[in-house]
């Protein structure tokens, strides 16, 4: 497979306006990061520490928007069957299996010097573990699966049944949780610390289109190849 | 009545997968063997302390059989697919569904005596006293195995006939049972603590609810998994 035949088949006009779109993602967040960490006063018992929140709780948010993107492209292919649909399926669990896997890590550097443990099986901790098992396990089945098709539509009734489990997991593991300890009631938040957080949950929202709109990108691009590979193996010739 | 033929065609199924069971023996016997094996390695990590046995013994019992059950799910597949029968069984007249709905009886049929050996083996070696509300006990072990059986037949339809199945199944399944995992211990622990709280009702409660909302998502979802 030469690499010429590859770029022979891919139409220019996907690199259009996405990578400007990027920029201002990128932008944005580092914006956001730096108003917000100006803005908002030390916590009085955290200290600096609180200044993770600014990351981990917009990925957190973001992670748990993810299962609806997916349960969204993939009832929409089981409708139309149109391959694009698949691949943004693919493309939204893993830029949300990357968010989950991020929260978790943040949460354990937090909890450690704050609670003194890394881990505690609060609701919102395992659900969000589960989460980002769910999402492993759907990213395992497309791998091990070579048939387009039947990858496709697998992998759409894995991400729609697994989207639905979600706030079924969330709710079973706090009930489980609520009857061996009171739960923590939520803190008053300061409105310094609001602010900080919603800007840059728009932030995280822009960079998470980004990463999907660019891992769609490339999953398309390959499937060109794959497609141009097939033609010049049937001997029809690579170029149109 | 088509549903009347629906089920007939689901019965023939369950009752072919369950006659190949009884006629090699070899499949239940092993599978059982490993659930109790299971059992009493779980045992060993939890050291000879009487009380810290039957606290755990719930989960344990229900881990054992889940661990074991994959076996069984995957192998009611892996016969038609040796056999080379799977596209047969579909070319059949009749809908997907009754495919699904036989396996999923004979599985049900195949993990619930698995499940009443592995409780009784349960009871001895962590030394469960044995509830006066037993009859409940039997409502949340049949209600537990459903939940699963719903699951594993489903989500093996597609592990077995994948690469690398052994892990593909454990892989989506687990994560997905949580729910019904995590109430059947809970219903199963209070009601051999002598339900002192009355949560057993309520797990028991939120389990038949799991296992309607999975009986219907799968039933909806299996044509699409069984087509390709």
């Amino acid at each position: 497979m030469t690499t010429g035949a590859v770029a022979s088949v891919v139409p220019k006009s996907h690199a259009s306006r996405w990578p400007v779109f990027g920029w201002f993602a990128f932008l944005f967040l580092i914006a956001s990061q730096i108003t917000a960490i100006a803005i908002s006063p030390p916590d009085r018992d955290m200290g600096d520490l609180q200044k993770i929140m600014y990351v981990h709780v917009p990925a957190a948010w973001m992670t748990m928007l993810s299962p609806l993107a997916v349960l969204y492209f993939g009832l929409r292919y089981l409708w139309t069957r149109r391959e694009e649909d698949d691949l943004l399926a693919a493309s939204s669990a893993e830029v949300a299996t990357t968010f989950a896997g991020l929260t978790l890590a943040l949460g354990m550097i937090w909890a450690r010097p704050t609670w003194g443990v890394w881990w505690t099986w609060d609701a919102r901790l395992t659900s969000m573990l589960v989460l980002f098992l769910m999402l492993a396990g759907y990213l395992a089945l497309r791998a091990l699966i070579d048939e387009r098709e039947r990858r496709a539509q697998w992998s759409a009734v894995v991400g729609v049944l697994g989207a639905l489990n979600v706030p079924i997991v969330y709710m079973s593991v706090r009930w489980w949780r609520t009857i061996h300890q009171i739960q923590s009631s939520p803190e008053t938040v300061d409105r310094a610390y609001v602010v900080g957080l919603r800007l840059n949950a728009f932030a995280m929202l822009f960079v998470m289109i980004y990463f999907v709109r660019r891992r769609y990108e490339a999953a398309l691009l390959e499937r060109m190849a794959e497609r141009a590979i097939e033609r010049a193996a049937l001997g029809q010739g690579a170029a149109r | 009545m088509s549903w009347r033929r629906e089920w007939r065609r689901a019965r023939a199924i369950a009752w072919k997968d369950l006659r190949t069971e009884r006629r090699s023996k070899a499949g239940f016997s092993s599978v059982t063997v490993l659930a109790v094996t299971i059992l009493v390695l779980f045992g060993f990590a939890l050291g000879p302390d009487a009380s810290v046995g039957r606290d755990a013994a719930p989960g344990v019992i229900w881990l054992a059989v889940l661990f074991a059950g994959v076996l069984a799910f995957n192998r009611c597949y892996q016969i038609e697919l040796d056999g080379g029968s799977l596209e047969q069984l579909i070319l059949y007249p009749g809908t997907r569904r009754a495919i699904f709905a036989g396996k999923l009886l004979a599985n049900f049929v195949f993990v619930a005596l698995m499940l009443l050996v592995v409780v009784f083996a349960g009871i001895v070696l962590f030394q469960v006293r044995i509830p006066s509300s037993w009859p409940a006990l039997v409502g949340i072990l049949a209600a537990g195995t459903i939940g699963l059986v719903t699951l594993g037949t489903f989500y093996a339809a597609m592990a077995s006939r994948s690469r690398a199945r052994e892990v593909l199944l454990p892989l989506l399944l687990f994560p997905m049972l949580v729910p019904v995992l995590l109430a059947a211990m809970e219903a199963t622990k209070a009601l051999l603590g002598g339900n002192v709280m009355g949560d057993a009702g309520a797990w028991t409660r939120l389990l038949v609810a799991f296992d309607v909302i999975f009986l219907v998502a799968t039933f909806l979802a299996f044509e699409f998994v069984i087509e390709v």
